[in-house]
């Protein structure tokens, strides 16, 4: 896997030792969230791609062409990120385009390369309504939302009847990445002698949440769904439960415990014990590739291993991605590319294996659980239960700040 | 009940919020869109005492609160006070939008994006009355809003410079003419709503996870306090957060989370086709 990303990171270094490496940079177009309610996860993203584009240069470049990044922000609007996309494809005359974050602005990204005939190789568009859009031209990196709680549901309903919590509380965005997950996640549940005591949605302009929060404790629910976008939601609700002094016995986020070292200065290492998130990847994972981009990453940026954010291997995977696909079709053209990457190849990333449906899903990858445990110290695989690297799930979650 | 009684104690934090953009446009007839970056701004201000140099978040405001004043003061010499003619209120949010772009921008340079809370031993906590849980912030949250309030009523009615506020946002020019200097008194204005709103940023920052984007979430709900209980009215201010909040509070947990948001727009819209002015605010004037 380590020498079939080596080979991606330098795909063009077969290019470069042909004489090529005094080519123009090639642009690679991006809008990215740089401000607005998801700045943190657009940064996070732009810190991926611009490793992912250091470590390409430094192999030679993107089939001998050194890769500039061209990089915008749509201040996490959906209309923006429409601008922003036909500017950078019309305008800036750029060779490729990397997605935005959110399933919210992929869609519309993906509608804008799609009427320019760009391929847009993404890693936070996610949602079903990506996928139900059927676009010729869209490739999601990551494994696909709807089933990120898949694994959760699974062993929660799989504990002994003596443990296993008899209620359970849903509360979501009605952002289209967080409620399909939660809406799947509680169909999964559903019937398993877990009763659903409290199902809710809240909109995602929400900015209280203590009404919602105080429902989900007067529930007293004691398994809780958070369908959260991002931290700030799902501290807000971390924040009612302990003032109200109501711990549940299992805690999940769609997002927010996946920020890595953002999630923990926001709520403390203490309350976050015990707190779970899905997602693809983590900063431990064994892949030697990952393992390579985590050190990099923690060289130029600092901290831990733990600590590092998702949203960097997804953006970095883009990369890794795309540079296949340029390799394998000799060039930056578009239709090729597309053509490519629906070819059923598998490509390897830091993420794991990627490999296209018809519709841009990855369905080489796999559903985890991560959790924060030895008090907030260390973010580890959990589920599926039974996974080489899955360590035994903590729980009940320990009470808040212990 | 419960919700209830969030409504009040999250309403008033949200009216404290709202007040400095009250009384902005009540004397200037400025609508100041970078209130809710102020309002981060103020609550970077707390973290910044409270992180690096141990003051206590509501010890701190002895620092922010006129650290605030400056910033005001600053804005309104430099920017504000240079709008004039009839475009001046349209021109004041496009002006005020630039500041807010800049100050959020400064403000990911200096502390990153990265969302930051408040902490101090009373954040996290609460206490039991009567079988509710009463988070500790909240309360301190609530009675800093009163306080604060009922200091700037007093000021309002009962001092001498109260009274220039009152005759400039009646009528600038009549004001001018009994030989109030109406820019002296316009700057300040500026001042003690910015100053004001530092306070309402530490309370924010205390109960949400914030980074300098949360600004932008904040002033579409304050523009809405302030339209519904008035334009310029801070016993408005007051109310309509209050309102705002329990509206959403009760609906959401009796109804459904999802109907919170438009359930106070419906209010919002039925009060002004009853009283276009607001709840407490009047036709003809600026107002008080």
């Amino acid at each position: 896997m380590a020498a079939s990303t080596l080979l991606m990171i330098g795909s063009s270094s077969g290019a470069a030792s042909r004489g090529h490496a005094a080519m123009s940079p090639i642009k690679i177009g991006v809008s990215l969230s740089l401000s607005g309610d998801f700045s943190a996860d657009g940064i996070a993203y732009k810190q991926g791609y611009e490793l992912w584009a250091k470590d390409v240069n430094a192999a030679g470049g993107l089939w001998g062409h050194p890769v500039s990044l061209d990089i915008v922000s749509d201040a996490s609007s959906p209309t923006q990120v429409v601008t922003n996309y036909q500017h950078l494809i019309s305008v800036d005359h750029v060779a490729l385009t990397f997605g935005p974050f959110s399933t919210l602005l992929t869609l519309p990204a993906a509608q804008t390369a799609a009427r320019n005939g760009y391929a847009l190789v993404e890693g936070a568009g996610g949602g079903p309504s990506i996928f139900s859009a059927k676009l010729h031209n869209v490739f999601d990196v990551t494994l696909p939302v709807a089933y990120d709680l898949a694994p959760f549901a699974k062993w929660v309903t799989s504990l002994p009847a003596s443990s296993r919590p008899t209620t359970i509380a849903y509360a979501t965005s009605n952002d289209p990445f967080t409620q399909p997950v939660v809406d799947t996640a509680a169909s999964l549940i559903a019937g398993h002698g877990i009763k659903t005591v409290y199902n809710n949605v809240f909109p995602a302009e929400a900015t209280d949440f203590t009404s919602i929060a105080d429902a989900v404790v007067a529930s007293k629910a004691q398994a809780v769904v958070i369908g959260s976008v991002d931290v700030p939601t799902v501290s807000a609700f971390m924040q009612a439960f302990e003032q109200a002094h109501y711990t549940p016995k299992v805690i999940i986020a769609t997002a927010g415990p996946d920020q890595g070292a953002a999630f923990i200065k926001a709520v403390g290492a203490g309350n976050a014990d015990g707190m779970m998130v899905p997602n693809s990847w983590f900063g431990g994972s064994k892949n030697p590739a990952s393992q390579k981009m985590v050190k990099e990453y923690i060289k130029q940026y600092g901290g831990t291993a733990a600590g590092v954010n998702a949203d960097i291997a997804e953006a970095y995977s883009v990369g890794q991605v795309m540079a296949a696909a340029v390799k394998a079709t000799g060039g930056f053209n578009n239709a090729k590319i597309i053509s490519y990457l629906h070819s059923g190849v598998t490509i390897q990333s830091v993420q794991g294996g990627v490999k296209f449906n018809s519709v841009g899903e990855n369905l080489a990858q796999t559903a985890y659980t991560f959790q924060w445990q030895k008090g907030g110290t260390t973010f580890v695989e959990v589920n599926p239960v039974g996974d080489k690297g899955a360590v035994k799930v903590l729980y009940p979650k320990p009470a808040w700040g212990k | 009940m419960h919700a209830l009684i969030d409504g009040v104690l999250t309403g008033s934090v949200y009216a404290l919020m709202a007040t400095g953009l009250t009384l902005i446009f009540g004397v200037m007839e400025i609508i100041n869109v970078a209130q809710g970056i102020l309002v981060i701004l103020g609550a970077y201000f707390s973290y910044t005492l409270s992180t690096h140099f141990g003051i206590d978040l509501f010890l701190g405001l002895l620092i922010t609160i006129p650290a605030m004043f400056v910033v005001g003061v600053v804005i309104e010499r430099v920017f504000v006070a240079r709008l004039k003619g009839p475009e001046k209120t349209a021109m004041s949010i496009l002006v005020t939008y630039a500041i807010a772009l800049v100050i959020e921008g400064s403000l990911n340079q200096i502390y990153s994006v990265n969302y930051q809370q408040l902490s101090a031993w009373y954040v996290n906590k609460s206490f039991e009355l009567f079988g509710v849980y009463f988070p500790y912030i909240y309360v301190y949250g609530f009675l800093l809003a009163v306080g604060l309030l009922s200091a700037l009523y007093v000021m309002l009615y009962r001092t001498r410079f109260g009274a220039s506020i009152r005759a400039s946002l009646a009528d600038q020019a009549a004001a001018a003419l009994v030989g109030i200097d109406v820019k002296r008194v316009s700057t300040i204005c500026f001042g003690l709503g910015v100053a004001i709103t530092g306070a309402g940023g530490m309370i924010y920052g205390a109960t949400n996870t914030f980074n300098a984007s949360s600004g932008a979430d904040l002033i579409s709900r304050l523009l809405t306090i302030i339209v519904l209980g008035g334009m310029g009215s801070l016993g408005g201010a007051l109310v309509a957060g209050i309102l705002m909040v329990t509206v959403e509070d009760i609906v959401g947990v009796v109804w459904s989370p999802i109907w919170s948001t438009m359930s106070f727009f419906i209010v919002l819209v039925v009060v002004l086709s009853l009283r276009p002015q607001g709840l407490f605010g009047k036709l003809s004037s600026r107002v008080a």
